[in-house]
């Protein structure tokens, strides 16, 4: 490049809109540069937030001359920039401890919303909260009378719901650990999965959807402790469901479909395409209503109407005008990217595993997608176009579950295989490797705070992992 | 409201009436009917805190009930938790057992390693070096016998070019040379005349699979493009393995069976 070399820029942020003035800038300004000079134009230099800038489909690393591939200096060079999240989640290196108790394979393990407890799921019938600040048990729900397959927080954090082969749903106050009544009853087939009410839909947090292997899913009152609604158009067991944050309702299947409903139950739309039975779905707002009215700076809110009003705006300031993205893995290998809101037909299909998709999951900022699959690689795909990005490759065994830190930079990965692998999403390769199971590692995941991973799996044993 | 315990000291030291069992058994059959007569004659407040303190017993003696009949109602299997606990992505999904993965990964690497793969003929006799090779003596004397000519029919390829006769030291004779087999499909039963591709393995030694040398058991590579196979995707299949069933050199040609 020539020295003096100026070029003319103009900057663009993700959702399309131009941002100031085209500029004359010289050719090998820096990302650091053009942050600075995008914090001015933003008026944001009191309080910078990180970006990253990309040209067309090039990431600008090093300066904006290296990093391009037609370097024409004819035209107005157009910069999209993206916010990335202003905190840094640490990688974890070493497993603070290896807690016993359960007495079967664990099945599940979910952080509260707020980051403060821990709740496993395991095949002995019980579910156990465990004390984070002293990583020791806390509380043992006993109820079930078969494995406990899913948990699920409510998203204000004050219920925990948890899904059993036995086909009940029990209720559960985490805080003093007693059951919030009896078993609700009423699927002939054990529960596969359990979601919640968005927070900003409902501050009570007191509607909750189970799907089951009996095809149908039901949505629940919780504080009535009645069925709401039953929804049976399936003709083969839902394998997934999610809310999502419009207040759709999307069902996953094994009968190839994929099913939108709205809040009262009708169906709105199916979505086809599939070959074979459809494993998992991911919602781009999936970590956002998990989240609620949660997010880093650890505030909490007096009252019920201010945490919904908080948790509304995290929610309408992450969507923008967008549309809510839709990904569902399959077993026929394929994975389809939806827009469910506009149209029922998919935007892509994000081909490429070879052996079934087992997991897949939105990074937190809705960027990308990562995909689990049993032909032991993760892949990463655009999350606002379902293109293909990278390939994850290290584990030897199938690739079960994966979750996302809450910065979206890191990648954690839970397999078969008895480890654990956090990848670097920047430089798309291994960055941690956390062996130390004895087994398979059935569930894994990290806290939305970023400071802790809890993992467990068939050794029975739960593993909290730490910086 | 007795001080000091006179009655107890006197039941220990003269013992209890003579009847006293029969009249103890007799008052508690009466209490049943006493207690039934006093719930009806109590009337006011008396009735409301009788009742109150009576209906707290019932659901206790219920539970009680309840709780014998389970233990005497037999459900042995509904209490026992299954093994083998799997999360739901794993459940209607038949996971082969783990021991038998490994076995097979083990009985895959033995195989591997010693060559076997499932052919018609998987073992061929063993041949010598004088058996498949004759010494061509060379120089002016006739005494440097460094050349040797390979007895057996062989397959060169179509580009091939001899190397300078001076630094040859296979010789393979273009009257044992062959460019055609016949091709017995297994499950047909027809036989196909197919050019040779080219020699994959020979069983006796890699030495004679470079030199391209056929010989009973060889794996070759025929073109099958006249037979017009297609695969699933719709991609025409022109090159086939076969295994060599006859010694070409006695018959003069190379009788094979397809790979299917």
């Amino acid at each position: 490049m020539q020295e003096g070399q100026k070029i003319v820029a103009q900057f663009k942020s993700s959702d399309g809109d131009v941002t100031g003035p085209p500029l004359n800038l010289p050719g090998d300004v820096t990302p650091e540069q053009l942050e600075l000079l995008l914090n001015q134009l933003l008026e944001q230099s009191e309080d910078p937030l990180p970006y990253s800038f990309h040209v067309g489909e090039d990431e600008i690393l090093k300066n904006l001359w290296i990093d391009r591939k037609d370097k024409s200096t004819e035209d107005t060079i157009t910069i999209v920039y993206q916010p990335q999240a202003v905190f840094r989640v640490r990688a974890v290196s070493r497993c603070t401890s290896t807690l016993s108790g359960h007495t079967e394979a664990i099945l599940s393990v979910s952080f509260s919303p707020n980051g403060a407890q821990l709740a496993t799921g395991s095949g002995d019938a019980t579910v156990r909260i465990w004390d984070l600040n002293t990583e020791t048990p806390q509380h043992t729900l006993k109820g079930h009378t078969s494995w406990v397959l899913s948990i699920a927080w409510s998203p204000d954090g004050k219920t925990l719901a948890s899904g059993s082969m036995d086909n009940t749903v029990r209720l559960w106050d985490p805080k003093t650990g007693k059951a919030l009544g009896d078993a609700l009853k009423g699927h002939t087939k054990w529960i596969t999965a359990l979601a919640w009410e968005p927070y900003h839909l409902n501050s009570k947090a007191n509607r909750l959807a189970s799907s089951s292997k009996d095809s149908t899913i039901r949505v629940w009152d919780t504080t009535l402790r009645k069925i709401s609604m039953t929804i049976s158009q399936h003709t083969a067991a839902v394998t997934c469901v999610k809310w999502g944050g419009e207040g759709l309702i999307y069902s996953a299947s094994q009968d190839k479909t994929i099913k939108v409903w709205n809040s009262s139950g009708a169906l709105v739309k199916t979505l086809q395409g599939h070959g074979h039975w459809v494993n998992s779905l991911a919602l781009s707002t999936d970590f956002v209503l998990r989240t609620g009215p949660f997010d880093h700076t650890g505030k909490r809110y007096a009252s019920e109407e201010e945490s919904k009003a908080a948790a509304l705006a995290r929610y309408k300031a992450f969507k923008g005008n967008k549309p809510e993205r839709l990904v569902s893995g399959s077993d026929d290998f394929t994975m389809f990217f939806w827009e469910p809101e506009a149209s029922k037909k998919p935007i892509t299909r994000m081909t490429g595993h070879q052996k079934l998709v087992n997991h897949v999951s939105f990074s937190p900022d809705g960027r990308m997608i990562a995909s689990a699959s049993f032909d032991n690689s993760v892949k990463l795909w655009d999350g606002m176009t379902g293109k293909f990005i990278g390939n994850l490759r290290g584990h030897v065994g199938a690739v079960y579950q994966v979750c996302w830190s809450s910065d979206s930079r890191m990648l954690i990965s839970s397999s078969k295989d008895s480890t654990l692998k956090i990848w670097d999403i920047k430089k798309m390769k291994i960055k941690m490797d956390l062996p130390g199971h004895l087994d398979e590692v059935f569930a894994v995941d990290w806290s939305p705070g970023g400071d802790k991973v809890a993992s467990g799996g068939k050794d029975k044993q739960l593993k909290i992992w730490r910086h | 409201m007795p001080q000091n315990e006179h009655i107890e000291e006197h039941i220990k030291r003269h013992g209890r009436r003579l009847d006293y069992e029969e009249r103890k058994r007799k008052r508690e059959a009466r209490k049943v009917h006493k207690d039934s007569q006093y719930a009806q004659k109590v009337h006011g407040l008396k009735a409301k805190l009788h009742n109150q303190k009576r209906r707290a017993e019932k659901i206790q003696m219920k539970k009680t009930i309840k709780k014998h009949e389970e233990r005497n109602a037999k459900t042995k299997t509904a209490d026992a938790v299954p093994e083998g606990a799997v999360p739901a992505y794993l459940l209607d999904r038949e996971g082969q057992d783990r021991a038998k993965i490994l076995s097979n990964m083990v009985k895959q690497k033995r195989k591997e390693k010693a060559g076997k793969w499932s052919v018609p003929l998987p073992a061929v006799r063993g041949m010598a070096e004088d058996e498949m090779f004759k010494v061509v003596k060379s120089g002016k004397s006739k005494t440097k016998s460094w050349k040797r000519m390979v007895t057996k029919a062989t397959f060169v390829g179509d580009g091939f070019t001899r190397k300078p006769p001076k630094y040859e030291r296979f010789i393979r004779p273009m009257g044992l040379r062959f460019k055609k087999a016949h091709v017995t499909h297994p499950e047909l039963k027809a036989t196909f005349q197919l050019p040779i591709i080219g020699v994959k393995k020979n069983p006796q030694s890699p030495l004679f699979t470079h030199l391209g040398v056929i010989t009973k058991g060889t794996v070759l590579e025929v073109n099958v493009s006249e037979l017009g196979l297609v695969t699933t995707g719709g991609k025409v299949v022109w090159g086939k393995y076969a295994q060599v069933t006859n010694n070409p050199e006695n018959d003069g040609c190379i009788n094979a069976v397809l790979l299917v």
